[in-house]
């Protein structure tokens, strides 16, 4: 593909513009509000968040235009290497990387921190994206998937070394590109299951699920099959599997970190009264509910002010809209992040080019998953994961690490037209 | 590609909105449904009200109480939440002026941000409490918090108990079971037994309405760690031999240390000039402590049991007496000649008297300086050592088993390790090889650079009442209800065999009976003792007395030091036989002698001596000619 000289700014999509725009000026408006500090009374106070949230979005926006500027082709020639760069790096800061808290996952230059597990999830995407579009005549559909699943599977290992396990549970998000892609269904459910599977084994007693399991095996073999021996093997497999699930779930409950043990036991109301956790999320719970309809007002909100809620400029920032904003405000931010999710969908399907639609499926299930997560842990439906709400949270890494991912997107879908296949 | 599977795309939309609906609906169920979650029309808002656990109480060995607690009242601030209302009754019920108010707040802003608690005024009394609080819930922002301070019924012994004090912004750095407003023990018991006294403290969430009303717990206590007490002490002192010992020791500067032989606990440890130690409680300590700091003559915050250095005087002879008779230069028979000084080479030690020739028993009894400094000659030029250096640091090895130049080990903070010169020393002093046993031979009679504190001096007479050994002195029998503690229990020996210390109890005893201290001698009492002056190059000489009683078995060994005292016999030795007399009797038959120590005052030559130009104090080898003679003149009555 050459690079024609010719304007894009017709096709670029300004409705998805001015959904990010709108995303990321309440999320500054609202930095401000939760981490207000009286003594520094200007949003434009460096020393503060909130000013310093300012310096992220500026730059943010320089990199979004110097990405628009840029020839589109660019990213798909240099998929493969952005992608080799950014495994490398999760290598890498695992140790050369600063410990900060427990976990590998940050480089320091200066005052400046780089997360390559999140600044790099674009890199991830491309090359993936690269890798599904390409030409693939020598292998086979089975190749195709495993490979596919070991790119992804491969750093998200690679985050988990870093301790940064959070990061790593939004990895699976890809599994929403490859469905799209051809992978089967059955995957999809075969996920449900699992979830569920562990969920009960956590919560229920081993015995009973052990039982029931072995009745629906039982079941499924006299209505589903045709009772022959293959059959058995099969469906005893199956057996097998979840059996095994169950224990280990177990088993890996009991290896995980304290606090990952504590946050699960607090989801699932066990135990909740001793752990600060427990404590600190009924905080959260509080806060939200003391919203109501409309909320107290901008700048009214008590609870997180107050520091009864925890990381409430990061993990919780979602609760201060809800206690400021009512429920009117909260939803109103979860609409507009599904409308943002729903175009993103539209315009990877108006994608002539794999590579760009497989991408921009992987932005929004990128986007998807972050925010699912994030907004369920606040609204106590998901067990307390330390993810960022994407361009809310504050934090510069993370800013610009969805501020790229979509821009790449914006970028591929404004010279959607210039590609002939 | 992209038609195959493009109806996929509805999947996933699908999903993505049953997400989105779920959130919405969660949302809904939260902010609008749901009535725990709500705070209601009024706003509740919670408070974690830190829960002080009482600090354990201190006991006396008969179970008297000697520290207990009593309840103040902080009143807090969190400025934000602070609306209207009339200051003029708020500062009338506190007893403050608005000023006060203003700058009360604003220093609560600076410190802990407008939306913290912060602390406004500090230890209200219960009574002004009882009026404020009432009012309280009007007082938008306002909240208070329990806080226990001491209270010393028995008013005795500060220097032992100690006091306590809020911590210092360090320690809350270093260590997080402390924050700012703590209390923690500053002095005394109350600093070294922090961590059994201190109990563990608690947290309680409380509910408070909009009208700043306790509301309630919140959720019914689930979430409150509820505090421990601090363990209680039982204290080895015995309280009325502590009181009778301050009262003894009113104007006067110096020190009284009773110990219990037979077990190493402390029965009075007094140091004077004291204080009242309900003094350093609460709101009134920082102007009391202030005050106290500054006197600088009688320096009442200073322990002078553990801290003051002075050199031992006659008292070191008891000592000398048995180290000369386990090396083998000394026994009962060995006769020295004194004609009133002792000379060797250009140096000599004046005596107080002739004393003609004596042996070992009349030389203590009469505190012969001639005798003493030929002991030590004789110890020094000892044959089996080849140099003086040799048999210094032998004959300092010694001095250091009885606890002299030793740090020691004992359950109250601050207590020096007295001075006993190196070898080192003497070399940088003279110049190596340039001093000998003349050059040093102040030591022989307790002065010199050898300096040893009164705890020092009172374990000294219990090694001599024992016969040889001691257990180390301690001033807590248990904590709580838990056994003794072990290294107490231990039996430490020194490197001197028992039966050379028959002859030096004996000479104590005559000491009492016939000799120096006759005149403090106990009716159906047999004290055994040895007086001591220390010296005083700025004016009067320190009076100083040890003693153990009975002579045999003793059950209590004691040390007195009379600052400014003069002679050993004139104040130290008095009262360490009243306080003995007090403690083995219970009552006292001589009260005249009584009468004259309750008034006796000391302490004026303390302030003359502050006004006078200051000597220089001159050290061992040049002095001995003048000084000795005229204070020795007086000492021996």
């Amino acid at each position: 593909m050459t690079d024609r000289r010719h304007t894009i700014t017709p096709y670029v999509d300004w409705f998805t513009i001015s959904l990010y725009l709108a995303i990321v000026v309440i999320g500054w408006l609202n930095i401000y509000s939760a981490v207000f500090n009286p003594a520094h009374p200007s949003i434009l106070d460096f020393s503060q968040r909130y000013g310093k949230q300012f310096i992220w979005i500026m730059t943010g926006f320089i990199m979004a235009f110097f990405i628009m500027l840029s020839d589109a082709s660019f990213f798909s020639v240099f998929a493969y290497p952005l992608y080799g760069i950014t495994v490398f790096a999760d290598l890498a800061v695992r140790f050369i990387g600063r410990d900060i808290a427990g976990s590998h996952s940050w480089f320091r230059i200066g005052e400046i921190g780089i997360q390559p597990a999140e600044l790099g999830i674009f890199a991830i995407n491309l090359g993936l994206a690269k890798y599904l579009s390409s030409d693939k005549k020598t292998s086979n559909a089975k190749q195709i998937r495993l490979v596919a699943i070991a790119m992804i599977v491969f750093p998200m290992l690679l985050i988990i070394l870093q301790n940064e396990t959070g990061v790593a549970v939004t990895y699976p998000a890809f599994i929403f590109v490859l469905y799209r892609e051809g992978l089967s269904g059955n995957i999809l459910l075969i996920g449900f299951v699992l979830i569920a599977l562990f969920i009960l084994a956590l919560v229920g007693s081993k015995l009973i699920l052990s039982l029931g399991l072995v009745g629906i095996a039982l079941l499924a073999f006299v209505i589903f099959t045709k009772r022959k021996l293959k059959d058995v093997t099969r469906v005893g497999g199956i057996l097998a599997l979840c059996l095994a699930i169950v224990f280990g779930t177990n088993y890996a409950f009991n290896h995980l970190e304290p606090h990952q043990k504590k946050r699960i036991q607090v989801f699932l109301q066990q135990n909740v009264n001793n752990s600060k956790e427990g404590y600190n999320l009924h905080q959260a719970e509080i806060a939200i509910g003391s919203g109501n309809l409309f909320g107290k007002g901008y700048l009214q909100g008590t609870q997180a002010k107050l520091n009864y809620v925890p990381a409430h400029a990061t993990d919780f920032i979602f609760v201060t809209p809800c206690e400021e904003w009512g429920f009117f405000g909260a939803a109103f931010i979860v609409i507009l992040y599904f409308v943002l999710i729903v175009r993103l969908i539209f315009l990877a399907e108006r994608q002539r080019s794999p590579f760009s639609r497989i991408y921009g499926y992987g932005v929004a299930s990128i986007f998807f998953i972050h925010v699912a997560i994030n907004v369920g842990m606040n609204l106590g439906l998901v067990p307390v994961i330390g993810i960022p709400l994407p361009f809310i949270s504050y934090g510069g890494s993370s800013f610009w690490a969805f501020t790229l991912l979509l821009f790449i997107f914006l970028r591929l879908d404004a010279d959607r037209l210039q590609i002939l296949r | 590609m992209n038609t195959i599977f493009a109806s996929r795309k509805y999947i996933i939309g699908s999903i993505f909105l049953i997400v989105c609906i779920t959130c919405i609906v969660r949302l809904f169920y939260m902010q609008v449904i749901d009535e725990n979650l709500k705070l209601d029309a009024s706003n509740e808002t919670f408070r974690h009200i830190t829960q002080y656990p009482p600090r354990g109480c201190i006991y006396d060995r008969k179970g008297r109480l000697l520290v207990t607690n009593e309840a103040a009242y902080d009143i807090l601030v969190t400025p934000a939440l602070v609306k209207d209302f009339d200051t003029n009754s708020f500062c009338n019920d506190l007893g403050i002026n608005k000023n006060d108010f203003i700058s009360g707040i604003k220093k609560a802003v600076q410190q802990n941000t407008a939306y913290h608690s912060s602390v406004f005024m500090k230890e209200v009394t219960p009574e002004i409490y009882a009026i404020f609080q009432e009012k309280l819930y009007k007082y938008h922002g306002f909240t208070s918090q329990v806080r226990t301070v001491r209270r010393y019924p028995m008013k005795v012994a500060p220097h032992i108990l100690g006091y306590i004090g809020e911590v210092d912004k360090d320690l809350c750095a270093r260590d997080p079971n402390y924050k700012e407003g703590d209390y923690i023990g500053i002095s005394g018991i109350e600093e070294s037994y922090e961590n059994d006294l201190k109990g563990k403290k608690g947290v309680k969430i409380m509910m408070f309405d909009a009208m700043n009303k306790e509301v309630g717990d919140y959720q019914n206590g689930e979430f409150d760690t509820l505090p421990v007490t601090g363990d209680n002490l039982t204290c080895t002192i015995d309280a009325e031999l502590q009181a009778y010992g301050e009262k003894l020791m009113q104007n006067k500067a110096g020190s009284i240390v009773a110990i219990d032989p037979e077990t190493g606990e402390i029965l009075a440890l007094v140091s004077s000039p004291y204080y009242d130690p309900n003094m350093m409680v609460g709101s009134v300590r920082a102007k009391n402590y202030a005050k106290l700091l500054q006197d600088s003559i009688d320096l009442p915050l200073f322990n002078r049991a553990l801290m003051a250095m002075y050199p031992p005087g006659s008292t070191f002879k008891t000592v000398e007496a048995l180290i000369g008779q386990q090396e083998g230069v000394l026994n009962e028979n060995t006769c020295y000649s004194c004609g009133g000084a002792f000379h060797v080479g250009n140096v000599s030690v004046a005596c107080d008297a002739a004393h003609g020739t004596l042996q070992l028993e009349k030389a203590i009894a009469l505190s012969c300086n001639t005798y003493f400094c030929n002991v030590f000659m004789s110890i020094m030029k000892n044959k089996k050592y080849n140099s003086t250096e040799e048999a210094f640091n032998a004959w300092r090895r010694y001095v250091n088993s009885f606890g002299i130049g030793v740090r020691p080990d004992i359950d109250l903070p601050s207590a020096l390790r007295g001075s006993l010169p190196t070898e080192n020393y003497y070399d940088k002093y003279h110049g190596k090889g340039h001093w000998k046993a003349a050059t040093i031979i102040s030591l022989a009679i307790g002065q010199g650079e050898l300096g040893v504190t009164p705890l020092q001096l009172a374990n000294q007479a219990a090694i001599i009442g024992n016969r040889g050994y001691y257990y180390l002195p301690h001033i807590i029998k248990s904590i709580g209800d838990a056994p003794t503690i072990k290294k107490y229990a231990t039996k430490h020996l020194v490197p001197i065999e028992p039966q050379y210390f028959d002859i030096v109890a004996d000479g104590m005893c005559d000491v009492v009976n016939d000799g120096t201290a006759a005149a403090s001698k106990i009716p159906g009492i047999v004290m055994c003792g040895k007086t001591g002056t220390a010296q005083n190059p700025n004016g009067r000489n320190n009076s100083l007395f040890i003693a153990f009683a009975p002579k045999d078995h003793p059950r209590i060994a004691i040390s007195v030091v009379v600052e400014r005292g003069g002679w050993g016999a004139a104040w130290a030795a008095p009262i360490a036989s009243l306080m003995i007399e007090k403690y083995l009797n219970d009552t006292i038959r001589r009260t005249d002698i009584e009468e004259r120590m309750l008034q006796g005052n000391t302490i004026q030559y303390l302030a003359e001596e502050k006004t006078m130009p200051k000597k220089k104090h001159k050290n061992n080898s040049s002095q001995n000619k003048t000084g000795h003679k005229k204070r020795h003149k007086q000492e021996d009555q």
